[in-house]
């Protein structure tokens, strides 16, 4: 199968607009007559099935949260790029269409990126009027930050928490969809599988969290709004739920992923504990803009850090990198903090930490000032750690936090699944091998207020659909694939926890196919993945049945989705012989261990398709053209 | 440390549930209460026993999900501090502990902890937001919004949905969460044109699902992890009457 990626003609400008102007429109009184399965009540999700309810098409809308409130997206601190230029200094749409693809690292479509950026102004009129309530200046205009080592300052937020407020806006849109009966809402049911009828994704199978039933659901089109896979790697920043199997179920069924291998670390989070730890917190990447990243000079020095003499630290990203110092990019700190751990110099009960110390800075700028800066973030730390980082540095360590890798969409947001339409985190397209700080959430609204609404409308004008129903042949058969896996699953009867699994499986990861890879790792684990794997389905343990609410079983299932993903991200990372971004091969670094591209032979979407479990998939790629962008090589010495 | 854990255990909505009794050890201080559960759960898996549900996913205290009542306190007792921001390091070693879902009867028990509070997303469906089309917004600095406005607006928005207000009221009253979102939107100018008939269908659904009404108690706000202020509740109350009193002239 040839990847076509349906990118329009024309100048990268005018895409957009001529595409809008090319596609075909249904007609307003047809549009109820189509209806649109939405699985994902994220940032991408709400704001798809709410802007779909408004133009008329009859929506289904699945979530495994009691709330659609819920999702993950509610987490995000930072904020929300947009190339409004209030601030007037410089920017534009063109402006963030060249940094997000420079930002990538040159692995992302122009003809995506560029829209993205064109429909980012947007985004923020739509959530102003919504009522999210942005920051603003005294006059009473909206205020702007500078974030993620961007030169201009095009960042729209709400205090901490410009995740949570740009969702509830959504969340509130999509409950005036779902009050005007456009929406139907259906909370606690977990998609198990996709309905592929006449090769066309037709509708989903739910498992309802609270009974058990399984469920068909039927439609015109589905979208997948399902989040990222950072849990691979079992501890993140990622919420509990998070998790890969709507997307990897759609794999198995024909949907391509693409780039796996590019997950993104972010380096200020708060260390590992302890076994028992659930999730790693981030702090906001700010801190950075006045704490000092050291270690001690000497291995296992287990002195406390206030014994530690100025000429005895290391501030190792200060001394490799002296002109960016502690803001050097987020592959670049975190890879160094590993580095600094390995070589036996980390602290921390387990060692895998470093310190990021404000003494400096309050001696330079008063107690004060620090605590009006980051007094939210001190407080934060000191609740989890027990220590008060006025008085002590606070220690942080990378932690798996985004993933650029998703299903293979087109220009359309269509993956290679007739039908099947993928958004927000969940698809691969716009960021390349690496994502800069807020622009997930544009991309995600993105996708659901101001792309997918249109482009559906081709494909549901031209899609032959024949009449089905719960009963058709493909829809039983669907069904009784999800229940007989089911039964596999609680038929194991072994003796270990399902979070067993997950620990071993993403500590594999985490060492193997984590911040830095090499071939041997990867081979490597290619081995240990199916040894986990089988394991897993002689051992593991569900307590219940599957005919009630059970949170093992639950767990069980979305693990043994992510022991059979894992080895598509390992192939993935392995084939690619390069270092782009936030994929860091050991063998493809500059002396001063920056990522080195090979655009010769890698400039291109690795798309994979499913052969079977415990089978290699098959590598198709599409290859990636720079017309606008000169390829260049990142620098931040 | 050890502990000696009582927790309600309740199979269905349509079982009657009882406390039962377990007892946990090593637990370390730098464990959050859930991470304390997980622990708990691991072992009761291991020896074949129903693990203990409770909701909970973002476990950085944002999504509103973790609900549960911790020796009396909904959320536990730490001020202005969900469930799964609590660190053990506020619990003594040898210490009971007593485990229950959110009560409410407009919250009913789903598993063991688990409650469905779908009854407050049907009160923001009843009017809790601003009609506005996709496309149709004007350039968002076309409306200023005074700082001081939208500072105010922001301290209410921050509300997480969690119904531990709810909770902790000795009538049941849902005012702190509905006065908390009429408050976010109705002092904003972009809600000025549907902020009576929002301030109607929100107070009127609250009624409906068979919420309680406030008597000043204030529990709602010391048991808020997001401190969020019963002064809203007042200028609710103040609101409504007016809507309603002027609701003849629409
Ligand atoms: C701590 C943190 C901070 C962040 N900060 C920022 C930031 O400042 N700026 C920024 O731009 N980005 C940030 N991000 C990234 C950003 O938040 C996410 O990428 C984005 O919100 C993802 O949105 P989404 O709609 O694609 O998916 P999600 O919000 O993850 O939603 C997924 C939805 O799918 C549902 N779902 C999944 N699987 C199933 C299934 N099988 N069945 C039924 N339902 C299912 C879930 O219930 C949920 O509703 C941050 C991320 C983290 C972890
Ligand atoms: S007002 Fe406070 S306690 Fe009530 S739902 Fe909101 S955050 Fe929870
Ligand atoms: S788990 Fe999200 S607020 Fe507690």
């Amino acid at each position: 199968m040839k990847l076509d990626a349906r990118i329009p003609e024309g100048p990268i400008q005018d895409k957009w607009t001529k595409h809008k102007f090319d596609i075909n429109l249904i007609n307003p009184a047809n549009k109820r007559k189509y209806k649109i399965i939405v699985v994902g009540t994220g940032l991408a999700g709400a704001s798809a099935s709410a802007t779909l309810s408004e133009l008329g098409y009859q929506v289904e809308t699945i979530t495994f949260h009691d709330s659609s409130r819920r999702a993950h997206s509610i987490a995000a601190q930072g904020g929300i790029n947009s190339a409004k230029n209030y601030p007037n200094d410089g920017d534009s749409v063109w402006r963030l269409f060249y940094d997000t693809v420079k930002g990538g690292d040159f692995r992302s479509r122009e003809a995506n990126v560029y829209r993205l950026a064109q429909v980012s102004v947007n985004i923020i009129d739509q959530a102003t009027a919504q009522g999210v309530p942005f920051a603003r200046e005294y006059g009473g205009n909206l205020a702007n930050r500078s974030f993620g080592g961007a030169q201009v300052s095009r960042t729209f937020y709400a205090r901490g928490q410009t995740g949570q407020q740009l969702l509830l806006g959504a969340y509130q849109a999509l409950a005036k969809e779902v009050e005007s009966g456009g929406v139907k809402l259906r909370t606690r049911k977990e998609m198990m599988d996709i309905i592929v009828v006449d090769g066309k994704a037709r509708g989903v199978v739910t498992r309802d969290l609270v009974t058990g039933e399984l469920e068909t659901h039927l439609a015109d089109s589905v979208v997948l709004a399902t989040g990222g896979y950072g849990n691979v790697f079992y501890l993140s920043t990622n919420a509990q739920a998070c998790n890969v199997t709507a997307t990897y179920r759609a794999y198995k069924k024909g949907a391509f992923f693409a780039n796996p291998c590019y997950t993104q670390i972010h380096p200020t989070c708060i260390p590992v504990s302890g076994e028992y730890q659930s999730k790693l917190t981030l702090m906001s990447e700010s801190l950075r803009n006045d704490g000092r990243i050291w270690v001690p000079k000497a291995k296992g020095d287990k002195r406390k850090p206030s014994e530690i003499p100025e000429n005895e630290r290391d501030y190792y990203l200060e001394r490799k990198y002296p002109s960016f110092g502690n803001l050097s990019p987020r592959d670049i700190s975190s890879r160094s903090a590993k580095e600094a751990c390995d070589d036996g110099r980390g602290v921390g009960a387990t060692g895998y930490g470093v310190y990021l110390d404000f003494k400096d800075a309050i001696a330079r700028l008063g107690k004060d000032t620090i605590a009006e800066r980051y007094g939210n973030l001190f407080e934060m730390y000191e609740r989890i750690t027990g220590d008060n980082p006025y008085e002590t540095p606070m220690m942080i360590y990378p932690a798996s936090h985004y993933t650029m890798g998703g299903l293979w969409v087109d220009y359309n947001l269509m993956s290679t699944l007739e039908g099947l339409h993928v958004i927000g985190e969940a698809n691969f397209s716009d960021h390349g091998a690496n994502r800069l700080g807020a622009s997930a959430l544009m991309q995600g609204l993105a996708d659901g207020y101001f792309v997918l609404p249109y482009t559906i409308g081709n494909y549901l004008a031209k899609a032959e659909l024949k009449k089905i129903d719960a009963d058709t042949p493909e829809c039983k058969a669907t069904v009784k694939e999800v229940e007989d896996k089911i039964n596999k699953l609680i038929n194991v009867n072994g003796t270990k926890t399902p979070s067993y699994f997950h620990r071993k499986l993403g500590k594999l990861m985490w060492d193997k196919v984590g911040m830095a890879r090499n071939e041997a790792g990867l081979k490597y684990a290619l081995e240990e993945i199916p040894k986990i794997r089988e394991e897993f389905w002689k051992d593991v343990k569900i307590v219940g049945t599957g005919a009630e609410y059970n949170i093992s079983l639950e767990k069980a299932s979305r693990v043994a989705d992510f022991l059979e993903f894992a080895e598509i991200m390992a192939y993935d990372a392995l084939d690619r012989d390069e270092s782009a971004g936030a994929h860091f091969r050991e063998e493809h670094q500059t002396p001063d261990g920056e990522a080195k591209r090979n655009d010769d032979d890698y400039r291109y979407v690795a798309a994979w398709e499913y052969k079977g479990v415990g089978q290699r998939p098959e590598l198709h790629k599409e290859q990636l053209e720079f017309e606008n962008v000169k390829l260049a090589v990142r620098s931040y010495k | 440390m050890n502990l000696k854990l009582h927790i309600w255990r309740q199979k269905n909505n349509k079982t009657n549930g009882a406390f039962e009794q377990y007892a946990v050890s090593d637990i370390s201080e730098d464990m959050s209460f859930l991470e304390m559960l997980d622990v708990l759960n691991e072992d009761l898996i291991v020896e074949g026993k129903d693990p203990v549900a409770f909701d909970h996913d973002c476990r950085e205290g944002i999504c509103g999900s973790c609900s549960m009542t911790i020796n009396g306190n909904p959320h536990g007792p730490e001020k202005a501090t969900t469930a799964c921001q609590l660190h053990m390091r506020k619990f003594k070693d040898g210490q009971e502990i007593y485990i229950e879902p959110f009560r409410n009867n407009s919250f009913p028990v789903i598993r063991d902890l688990v409650v469905d509070r779908s009854a407050l997303d049907r009160i923001i469906q009843s009017g809790g937001y601003i009609s506005i089309k996709t496309g149709s917004a004007p350039d968002a600095n076309d409306i200023p919004v005074p700082k001081s406005k939208a500072d105010v607006a922001m301290d209410a928005a921050a509300c997480i949905g969690c119904g531990a207000c709810v909770a902790a009221c000795p009538n049941g009253a849902a005012m702190l969460f509905t006065s908390a979102k009429l408050k976010h939107l109705n002092v904003l100018p972009q809600g000025q044109a549907e902020k009576k008939k929002r301030t109607i269908a929100m107070v009127e659904q609250m009624d409906k699902e068979g919420f309680g009404s406030c008597t000043n108690h204030y529990e709602c706000e010391a048991a808020c992890p997001k401190s969020i202020s019963v002064e809203f509740i007042s200028e609710m109350n103040f609101e409504y009457a007016k809507a309603r009193a002027t609701a003849y002239r629409d």
